[in-house]
Formats: structure tokens, C-alpha cells, sequence
């Protein structure tokens, strides 16, 4: 069984290469031809708006978001997150999103890329050491339902980058890593370090049954 | 580092296009574009008036962020880095230390290592591409011949850049010694590059791309994104060719999309020769 890796625009690649590097065989999903016999989904980093247009246009959104409802195990990092996510704001009003994971997430809500950084990231349920974590232009979870299991949250400790007085939002305790039946979603980029454990997490949860 | 490249990374696979005020940003960000490069004028315009071409009025740029979402870029004149200060201070998510601006310094590009922005540079070569990588750029892109609507010089950097890559990776040890003479460039990178098959940062096309197949040839030669800059909006058609360039960069591969998204365009943007050019701005920069 195959997971597969929407592959209109973002960081494709990356996602791609840890899967494989896990062991698992990936697809690049394009078209709703490329949907039959996935036991896995990741939305990847990349534009929103720009993915959200393109998955109207290739028509896909519709069998996806059917896929998904279904139980279809999905990973969305960043523009994933804002995908899957039931509420966006200062995202287009045409926007679409999936609204899988009962969360409020606002589109940048750190700020523009001088407010990218980088943190680690303690998650309890992955033991030690903290996951490293990327954020960038990242989306900022202002609230998550009660069906949703806030498996990280933003540390105090010392961040690479991006300037504290620069950033508009995101303090100690925002939920950065959620996870709400098959849906796990990330604020950062677990596909550009070279800790695997989120996708691990990500590769288990699709060996269960929905 | 990672968060500095890792803008790019997310930038892939789309269409980064050139406007000039918040109502041609909307479009662009209305058809799809990943990012858009706030600058005065186009650079066929700028190849049109001649003169000394800078950085844009902070005052355009800040009416472009606050017309959009998506990333915005600006232009600095190359070695200038007076102007980058300004570009980083208004909070611009990318700077391009561009030729097709006028060259502020004949012998050094701006040490973008000292910024917090990440910063694009042209490059015509692969010994180019390494100089600016090691001055501190986070994406590459070719420099093609902006302004012309002509993708010929383009297609030469992309196929000089990844020809190179390509070949470095067959070279043994005691050979890279001799790349990295060759190409001007430090050993480290060529040594990344021997051990990655990839440039040690993203790749994009720029300079000349008019047409959704433009887009999709220089895709299919290894670019991992696209700029379109005077082939937008000096075309008959902007808002169908602008979505007609994000569905053709998305699906690159896929002949009978860009058939489809290519039919009843209207005209593109007037092409140049080569050849009949006064003024090269590729030969800028070193």
C-alpha cells in the first residue's frame, strides 16, 4: 500500500525522500486518477491559496476531501495545516479547506519570513530529545476544539531567527502539532530536518484501521 | 540556514510574477501565483526607457504587501546593500539582488549573509550560482534576457547550470579540486554537489518565459520554479495567460493540459532577438 503526496506545488519532494527513507512507497498525486489504493495522504508545505485554486482546478478536491472523510490517514504541514483545518482566517474569501481538524488557524499568524524560526519542539508522546522545528510564514493554531489532542506546543526557550519583537502573534503554550482522529497536522516542517519521528508517528497512524 | 532556504523549498512548483501596483498584485495572486515581485517597472519597460534603473518607492512596495497574502519581493541594485537595509526593514519576505536593475558596485554583490531576508541572485553559470551561494543566497535563479519575451538565454543558463551538476557528479575525488578551479567557486559546494546530484539551494527560471509552454519547457529542463516578469502583463490577455502559466507550471509534464490552458490566449507579450539588443543585462553581475 502506498501513501501518497499531493504534488501541485511545495515542498513535494521532501516529504517524498524521509517516506522512502522510512521504507514506504510513495505516489505523487496529481489528478484523482492518482487517488485509488492510498493508505496515506500528505498535504505539503507550499502556498495555500495557490494549492487550494489548484486542487479546484485539476479536480481534485472533491474526491480527496470524499478520500479523507472516509478515514484516509492524512499529514498536513504548514499550507497543509491551513488545508485541513475546519476555520482559516485572513485566508481568500474563495480559500477552500477540508476542515478535518477542529481548529481556528490564522493564515501567516507569526508574520511575514523575518519572523521565520526555528525552535525545538518538545512531544511528550516522542520521548527526547525535543523535535527541531521550522517555522516558516507559519500558520498559528488561536484555537483547537475539544476533540482535538494538542500532542506540542510552543516552548519559551531560545529561537534561531526570526526576531521576537518582529513576530505578531504565537506565544508560550500555541499548539504547533495536533492530531484529531486520522488527522495530523504541523505549523512547522518536519520534512526539512532530519528527524523522521513525526512522519514515523504519521507512517504508524496509517497502519491502523480507520 | 534551513529557515532561510526553506521559503524557496515552499515556493516550488509555482509562478512568481512581476507587478507594479496592488491592482496587478490581486491578479497575480487572484490567478494562483505563489509570491509576487513588487518593482516600478517591468523590465521591458526598463529596457524601453533606459537610465538608471533602483529600487522601488517603499510607499509601492508597502501598497503591494498590504494588497495581498502571498509572499512579496523586491528588487536591490546589485552590491547595493543600502538598498537591501531599506527592502529588510519594510519587511519584504524575499530581496533580489538583480540585474535588471542598474549595478550599484562593478566588483562585489551585497554579503547577503549579514541579513535576516533571505536573498534570490541571477546566475548565468554554475560557477556564478556557487559565488552567490557562498556570499550568502538562499535560491538561484537563471538570469535569461529579462524583458525580452525571448526564453533562448534561459534555456542557456538552466541547461550551463545543470550540465555542470550533472557532470560533477560523475568526477572523482582529485577531479572536483579541479571544478571548483574551473568554475571560480569554493571546494565545499562543489564537493555538496558531487555528493547530492543538486545545487546546494533551489533553482528557478527567469528571463524571457511569455507562454504557459515557456513555463513548462524550462520545468522539464530541471527548474524547480518559475519567474515571469514582462510576459504577464504586457500580454493582451493577463488574468487567463497568469492562470494559464500556474496550471502549466503545476503540471509540467502533462502535454494535454498545456494544450488546453495554451488555447485562446490572445497575443503574447512582443518578443525580442537576442541579437538585436543594445543593452544585455545578463552580462551584469560576476
Amino acid at each position: 500500500m502506498t501513501i501518497g503526496v499531493l504534488a501541485l506545488q511545495g515542498d513535494v519532494r521532501e516529504h517524498s525522500e524521509v517516506l522512502a527513507s522510512l521504507g514506504e512507497v510513495c505516489r505523487p498525486v496529481r489528478t484523482p486518477d492518482d487517488l485509488p489504493g492510498l493508505r496515506g495522504m500528505v498535504l505539503p508545505g507550499g502556498e495555500s491559496t495557490t494549492l487550494s485554486m489548484l486542487l479546484e482546478s485539476s479536480g481534485l478536491f472533491d474526491p480527496l476531501a470524499g478520500a479523507l472523510r472516509g478515514g484516509l490517514a492524512v499529514l498536513g504541514t504548514c499550507a497543509g495545516m491551513i488545508l485541513l483545518a475546519t476555520r482559516v482566517v485572513d485566508g481568500r474569501p474563495d480559500q477552500r479547506h477540508f476542515g478535518l481538524i477542529d481548529l481556528t488557524v490564522r493564515r501567516n499568524g507569526y508574520g511575514r519570513q523575518e519572523a521565520s524560526f526555528e525552535c525545538p519542539i518538545a512531544v511528550a508522546s516522542l520521548g527526547d530529545p525535543p523535535v527541531p522545528a521550522v517555522f516558516i510564514r507559519a500558520p498559528l493554531v488561536e484555537e483547537a476544539g475539544p476533540g482535538v489532542e494538542v500532542l506540542a506546543t510552543l516552548p519559551s526557550g531560545p529561537r534561531v531567527g526570526g526576531e521576537d519583537h518582529r513576530r505578531r502573534g504565537g506565544g508560550d503554550g500555541t499548539p504547533v502539532l495536533c492530531r484529531q482522529g486520522r488527522v495530523l497536522v504541523a505549523a512547522f516542517h518536519p520534512e526539512l530536518t532530519t528527524d523522521r519521528r513525526v512522519h514515523r508517528l504519521f507512517v504508524e497512524m496509517t497502519k491502523t484501521e480507520a | 540556514m534551513t529557515v532561510k532556504r526553506g521559503l524557496a523549498d515552499m515556493l516550488r512548483g509555482g509562478v512568481i510574477m512581476d507587478v507594479v501596483d496592488a491592482e496587478q498584485a490581486k491578479v497575480a495572486e487572484d490567478a494562483g501565483a505563489v509570491a509576487v515581485m513588487a518593482l516600478e517597472r517591468v523590465p521591458s519597460d526598463i529596457r524601453r526607457d533606459g537610465g538608471v534603473a533602483r529600487m522601488s518607492d517603499p510607499a509601492m512596495i508597502q501598497g503591494i504587501q498590504a494588497a495581498v497574502t502571498v509572499p512579496v519581493m523586491a528588487k536591490a541594485r546589485i552590491g547595493h546593500f543600502a538598498e537591501a537595509q531599506v527592502l529588510a526593514a519594510l519587511g519584504v519576505d524575499y530581496i533580489d539582488e538583480s540585474e535588471v536593475l542598474t549595478p550599484a558596485d562593478e566588483a562585489h554583490h551585497i554579503d547577503k549573509w549579514a541579513f535576516d531576508i533571505p536573498f534570490v541572485c541571477g546566475a548565468t553559470s554554475l560557477g556564478e550560482a556557487l559565488r552567490r551561494i557562498s556570499e550568502g543566497a538562499a535560491l538561484i535563479r537563471s538570469k535569461g534576457e529579462a524583458g525580452t519575451g525571448n526564453v533562448v538565454e534561459a534555456v542557456r543558463h538552466l541547461r550551463s547550470i545543470l550540465g555542470d551538476v550533472r557532470r560533477i557528479t560523475q568526477a572523482d575525488s582529485a577531479e572536483l579540486y579541479a571544478w571548483a578551479k574551473e568554475l571560480a567557486a569554493p571546494i565545499d559546494l562543489v564537493r555538496q554537489i558531487a555528493a547530492t546530484g543538486r545545487l546546494p539551494v533551489p533553482l528557478f527560471c527567469a528571463g524571457g518565459i511569455a507562454t504557459p509552454a515557456d513555463a513548462s519547457l524550462v520545468m522539464q529542463l530541471g527548474a524547480e520554479a518559475v519567474f515571469v516578469g514582462s510576459g504577464i502583463f504586457k500580454s493582451a490577455d493577463p488574468v487567463r495567460r497568469a492562470s494559464a502559466i500556474v496550471e502549466a507550471t503545476a503540471h509540467y509534464a502533462d502535454a494535454d493540459l498545456v494544450a488546453k490552458v495554451s488555447a485562446g490566449l490572445g497575443e503574447a507579450m512582443p518578443g525580442e532577438e537576442i541579437g538585436s539588443l543594445e543593452v544585455h543585462l545578463a552580462d551584469r553581475g560576476w
